[in-house]
């Protein structure tokens, strides 16, 4: 391996911290939603119609903030029908995810094909340097010379553990999760906390759609994900629900994808089937290797109904 | 302690006689999903400036309105009947399978290997080979998730999902290389596809000028044999005792992790199969696409179905007919078939939200029943 210079280096991180983006809102997202006690796999079908509607809004309008509130939105009115599914009807929940998944790369790939047909490219997030910072050596173009959705994400890392650990919301999100029968009986709303929760996972998992189609690629097309956002509910369990856990996941699987990809740019002899195999295998190693269950909400996946122990 | 799942309130008794009540419970709510998931659609292509009325027609006319389109909704109800036979039995013992897909692919690629790889021999010894290589093949794809999910408590989910995006890697891999046609690499065209299998391999044609293969009546028997299996032999029976109470399995000498294990492996082997009938009844090759989307549509048809082989049998022939009314209606009124994509969504989320409203009735009606047996207890 002679052809590794420092510039390759610099590359290979830069483009992990991009590539970790998606996974990190949407696994942030999910962690508040597991931690309340709800499994919503419907998270890479939330990324693909919240991508969608980033990417059309910003192909008529230019404006990005715009195609991200879009998102959000998106996102929001998704949490809500797995809300209403999940935790009112008390749905089975990996199925009822399964229909969000559905819904959304259905939904997703009529709208393209109506509204846009063709693959159309947008001018999507710059880099946004960061005066003095980015003129550290190494360090300065991987970390600092990124565009405003990947800050927002590194920096929503320690944002999620202050709320998950030092607040009452957060303590409340965890009571729910762990013996909701214990919160209700103290006056906390459980299915309130988890329609909160699956929403705001659900919204920030439509921005992470949104950093796919309007800052990392700034394209859309059919099934745009590819699974990303099944991955980035396995990074929660690889995580052990928590938001340092889950960067670190988001790191390894960002870090293993991007040197898969340089080593293409690079011309390494290297299957292109096998090199998209990769982050799949190590999916499943990962959930193989890590013994998290202890960690894991005493309630996730069960709906609460009041008088059941 | 693992999660407690209900799905079919039919669930609430290993011993059961026939239950009417359960049956129509069973029949109405996914009914009424259809109809709601209908409803949605049609707002949708109004929202899409298309006409919903000449939409549903053309998908009507598309799936039963002549001998070939007829013949064709069988053809797409074959793999869905086999791979929902598998979701089934794996959900019978509490394990999701969403790996219908990767199973899908890993049958087609063994089925087709092994004719490919012995031309000469006679359809007796090909057809056999072909869909035992496909069950084996996809049982492992299907053992994977199982074992790790009994041993580790890895998430079946999960797992399935990331082995099917790993079998179309695979798959891609070979016809890109030692499967792709000769004949591609001879022309320069180099599609990512198989030679066509030797012609014996093929299975017979029921119907002729149309689709319809003899693998439409296996699949029938298997999705039978299913029914049988889970409610008529020792085997269906544990797979189903785990599948509601794992605990008082255990307690009772069950071993749990064998019968996930094993459930798993068997829809897995299910799905193989269905694999290989594509390969051999229909396409005639391997060809990337092989799986079009069955693992998925699968899972709603067997969700459809209540969970049970024979109900299993119209969800399979109803979406085998909305898979081929979706094209027709593509073609007609320019509506892409992604919207049945969306609808399959929909369908899956109201069927599992409306069971509650199912275990709810049938609570309601156990305990009235309760109630009024000792009323009678009293007055004796």
């Amino acid at each position: 391996m002679s052809g590794i210079s420092p510039d390759v280096i610099i590359g290979i991180f830069s483009t992990m911290m991009a590539l970790a983006t998606p996974f990190l809102y949407a696994a942030l997202g999910e962690t508040f939603a597991q931690r309340s006690g709800v499994v919503n796999l419907g998270v890479d079908g939330i990324m693909l119609i919240s991508a969608f509607a980033a990417f059309y809004v910003v192909l008529l309008t230019n404006d990005l903030w715009l195609g991200v509130g879009a998102a959000v939105l998106v996102g929001l009115a998704m949490g809500l029908l797995m809300s209403v599914v999940s935790v009112t009807l008390k749905a089975e929940q990996g199925v009822s995810g399964i229909g969000l998944y559905m819904l959304g790369m259905g939904l997703s790939s009529l709208l393209f094909k109506v509204l846009v047909g063709t693959v159309k490219t947008v001018q999507g997030f710059k880099g946004v340097p960061i005066p003095l910072l980015c003129d550290i050596p190494f360090l300065g173009p991987v970390l600092f010379r990124n565009s405003v959705l990947v800050y927002g994400a590194f920096l929503l890392v320690p944002l999620s553990w202050f709320v998950l650990e030092k607040t009452t919301l957060g303590l409340k999100i965890k009571a729910v999760g762990q013996n909701p029968a214990a919160a209700d009986s103290v006056g906390i709303s459980v299915n309130g906390i988890r329609y909160f929760s699956v929403c705001l996972g659900a919204a920030l998992a439509g921005v992470a759609g949104a950093s796919m189609s309007v800052s990392l690629l700034n394209l859309f097309q059919d099934n745009l994900t590819a699974g990303q956002g099944f991955i980035a509910v396995a990074l929660v369990y690889f995580g052990g629900w928590n938001p340092w856990g889950v960067l670190a996941g988001a790191l390894l699987f960002s870090v293993v994808n991007s040197i898969q990809l340089w080593m293409q740019v690079l011309g390494v002899k290297i299957p292109s089937a096998v090199a998209v195999m990769l982050p799949y295998v190590l999916t499943i190693v990962a959930l193989t290797v890590t013994v998290n269950h202890g960690r894991q909400p005493a309630a996730l996946n069960k709906p609460f109904e009041r008088g059941e122990s | 302690m693992p999660a407690e799942r209900s799905i079919s309130p039919e669930k609430a008794s290993l011993h059961k006689t026939v239950d009417w009540g359960a049956i129509m419970v069973n029949v109405a709510l996914p009914f009424a999903g259809v109809i709601v998931a209908l409803a949605v659609g049609a707002i949708m292509l109004l929202l899409l400036k298309a006409d919903p009325i000449a939409a549903y027609a053309a998908l009507v006319q598309g799936a039963v309105g002549s001998t070939f389109g007829l013949t064709q909704s069988l053809v797409k109800a074959t793999p869905l009947l086999l791979v929902g036979s598998g979701i089934c039995i794996a959900f019978r013992a509490n394990m999701i399978n969403i790996g219908g897909e990767g199973q899908i692919i890993m049958g087609a690629l063994a089925g087709a290997a092994f004719p490919l790889a012995f031309p000469a021999q006679s359809g007796w010894i090909l057809v056999p080979g072909a869909c035992l290589a496909g069950f084996m093949a996809g049982s492992c794809w299907g053992f994977i998730p199982g074992i790790l999910k009994a041993r580790l408590k890895v998430n079946e989910i999960l797992s399935t999902i990331m082995l099917n995006a790993i079998a179309l890697q695979i798959m891609n891999l070979l016809l890109q290389g030692p499967l792709m046609d000769p004949d591609g690499i001879a022309h320069g065209t180099f599609l990512h596809q198989t030679a066509q299998l030797p012609q014996q391999a093929f299975l017979p044609r029921l119907v002729p000028q149309t689709l319809l293969h003899s693998g439409a009546i296996l699949a029938l028997l298997v999705a039978i044999a299913c029914y049988f299996f889970l409610w008529r032999t020792g085997l269906g029976f544990n797979i189903r005792a785990v599948g509601l109470n794992p605990q008082a399995s255990r307690y009772s000498g069950i071993n749990v992790p064998f019968y996930e294990a094993l459930s798993m492996t068997l829809a897995g082997g299910l799905s193989g199969l269905a694999g290989v009938i594509e390969v051999i009844g229909v396409q005639h090759r391997l060809m990337s696409g092989i799986t079009g989307g069955y693992g998925f549509t699968g899972i709603v048809a067997a969700l459809l179905g209540a969970l049970h082989p024979l109900g299993l049998i119209p969800a399979s022939v109803f979406f085998g007919g909305l898979l081929v009314g979706a094209d027709k209606m593509q073609r007609a009124v320019q509506v892409p078939s992604s919207l049945i994509t969306a609808m399959l969504g929909l369908i899956v989320l109201f069927v599992s939200g409306s069971s509650l409203w199912a275990r709810r009735w049938m609570a309601h009606r156990d305990a009235s029943a309760a109630l009024s047996a000792s009323k009678l207890g009293e007055e004796l």
